[in-house]
């Protein structure tokens, strides 16, 4: 690559105020035709068309949308729980692209507004529960990853997805201090990729996906804490071998592969016995898998969840 | 009047002034309870602020000694009984806040904790080892004491302090900015009294005239 850049003559390169209207031109312009084909926008706030109610609700009392969205972790923001809120202002969600590749038959790089249509959206209430100690519940939009997950037919030797999140520390001011190693990495097995459950999600309160949490496309595996269900996806990889998650590899001691919510597993330093509910002063006791043991616990069958945390 | 040698009446007035001072964190925690504008998770909120501000009036009182020393401003001395007890009063909130707010009074759930979680293993003892401090505060108890006996019995803050800044150190996640900025404030502040300790030593073994701390 080096070489051949510098064999590029000088007249050959394109200066720099012409390439940058060249490129607003044709942001424009695929801003204009994508507007064309898509009556509803695509900024956060704006509403989700054709949300279809899906049988995944629950009787939990919804966590008001102020708190999910001005409480959560998003290291790329910063390390408070309310940096994200204050500084997404910069995450630029559009254009956007999520290259799907490795262990794959039909790798393939999706325009995120081809995403969004790739299955019906329908909305989902799931529990969140982070790492902390605290939880959620939230209504979000989206669909199964398996749904994204078919379409590239993994090969035979995919046992496990990664999901890398957007590096830029233009847009991710958090990114300026190497508190993880960025870009964000996170990784499921197959099998727990492929779950229903899994959900590849774009909305929130039936609503475009705000910066703060995640935009414009994420994952969220309920069942796992918090920190397993990466933000802002730009890359998809399908691999033999275990990828190993940012968190992981800051702490292996604290911050496990599986990570499924485990009341019986205390996280070193502090009990994942109980939990806060936002916005609940009492706090209640966490469930096995976060309430959805019936759904996943026989993926875990037979394995030592206290060594594989 | 200068700096060094400052009106009693104004000391007074100063002394004020820094009550009033200590009590705003309180006062803007209160209203921001009154209001709701404690974010989405207000006991977390509660707990930090209330940390926070123990760790700082400590910091604060250590600096009293160093600081009057080298500016000799000696009436600074005046304000240090009461900056420790405010380091006291913070500190009895945050704990009050564990206890009250966070466990709701879940006796096991709480010794689980003082045995398991080593920030609260070393933050339990340090918020307990304030409580002879703010007990002796009293001229009446330095005097039944004797003010040597009184002063080691005083030289808990030191551990108190040097606890309170690991424990704000193992609890956070990643970010260590905060409790790194804590420890190195505390790392100067103990460090100016060795010098001066290692200092008096010398004099005292080159000439007969003791240097009192």
């Amino acid at each position: 690559m080096k070489k051949n850049e510098a064999r590029i003559k000088a007249s050959e390169i394109t200066p720099r105020e012409l390439f940058y209207a060249r490129r607003r031109f044709m942001q424009l312009a695929a801003g204009a035709s994508a507007a064309a084909l898509l009556p509803e926008s695509v900024l956060a706030g704006d509403k989700l068309a054709d949300v279809k109610t899906s049988a995944y609700t629950l009787p939990d009392k919804l966590t008001p949308m102020e708190d999910v969205t001005r409480y959560n972790n998003f290291y790329e923001f910063g390390t408070d729980k309310e940096d994200p809120a204050k500084n997404a202002g910069r995450l630029k969600t559009r254009p956007w692209t999520v290259t799907v590749e490795g262990e794959v038959n039909k790798p393939k790089v999706f325009d995120i507004d081809e995403l969004l249509k790739l299955a019906p959206l329908e909305e989902r209430i799931y529990r969140l529960r982070c790492v902390e100690a605290w939880s959620m519940v939230v209504p979000w939009v989206g669909f199964s990853l398996a749904e994204l997950i078919k379409r590239v037919e993994p090969t035979g030797n995919a046992r496990f997805v990664e999901f890398i999140s957007l590096h830029d520390p233009e847009q991710m001011p958090g990114q300026k201090f190497s508190v993880l190693e960025w870009p964000y990495r996170e990784g499921l097995r197959m099998d727990e990729a492929m779950h229903p459950l899994t959900l590849l999600a774009v909305g929130l309160y039936g609503e475009v996906l705000p910066n703060q949490n995640g935009a414009p496309v994420r994952v969220v595996i309920p069942w796992k804490y918090g920190f397993k269900s990466a933000k802002s996806i730009v890359r998809i990889l399908f691999a033999e071998k275990q990828p190993v998650s940012s968190w992981t590899q800051s702490a292996p001691g604290e911050y496990g592969f599986y990570a499924n919510v485990n009341p019986a597993v205390d996280h070193p330093r502090w009990s994942q016995a109980k939990e806060r509910r936002i916005g609940e002063f009492l706090k209640r006791k966490t469930l096995p898998f976060n309430g959805y043991a019936d759904q996943v616990a026989h993926l875990y069958t037979g394995m030592d969840l206290i060594k594989n945390f | 009047m200068t700096l060094k040698t400052l009106d009693a009446s104004f000391v007074e007035g100063i002394k004020t002034g820094v009550f009033l001072l200590a009590l705003a964190p309180l006062i803007k925690l209160g209203i921001g309870f009154y209001i709701d504008a404690l974010g989405a998770n207000p006991i977390e909120k509660i707990t930090r602020t209330t940390g926070y501000w123990t760790l700082t009036f400590l910091l604060i009182t250590l600096s009293i000694t160093p600081v009057r020393r080298l500016l000799g401003w000696n009436w600074l001395i005046r304000l240090r009984r009461m900056l420790g007890l405010f380091a006291f009063f913070y500190g009895s909130l945050h704990f009050l806040t564990y206890l009250v707010l966070d466990q709701f009074f879940d006796w096991p759930a709480i010794v689980k904790d003082i045995v398991k979680r080593p920030y609260i293993t070393v933050g339990f003892p340090s918020f307990i080892l304030m409580i002879p401090l703010a007990i002796t505060s009293t001229d009446r108890m330095i005097s039944r004491l004797g003010g040597k006996r009184w002063r080691w019995l005083h030289r808990l803050v030191y551990l108190s302090a040097v606890g309170g800044v690991v424990h704000y150190w193992w609890l956070v996640k990643k970010d260590i900015t905060n409790p790194a900025t804590f420890a190195l404030l505390l790392g100067i502040l103990l460090g100016i009294r060795l010098i001066y300790r290692a200092r008096g030593l010398i004099k005292v073994r080159l000439g007969p005239k003791t240097v009192s701390s």
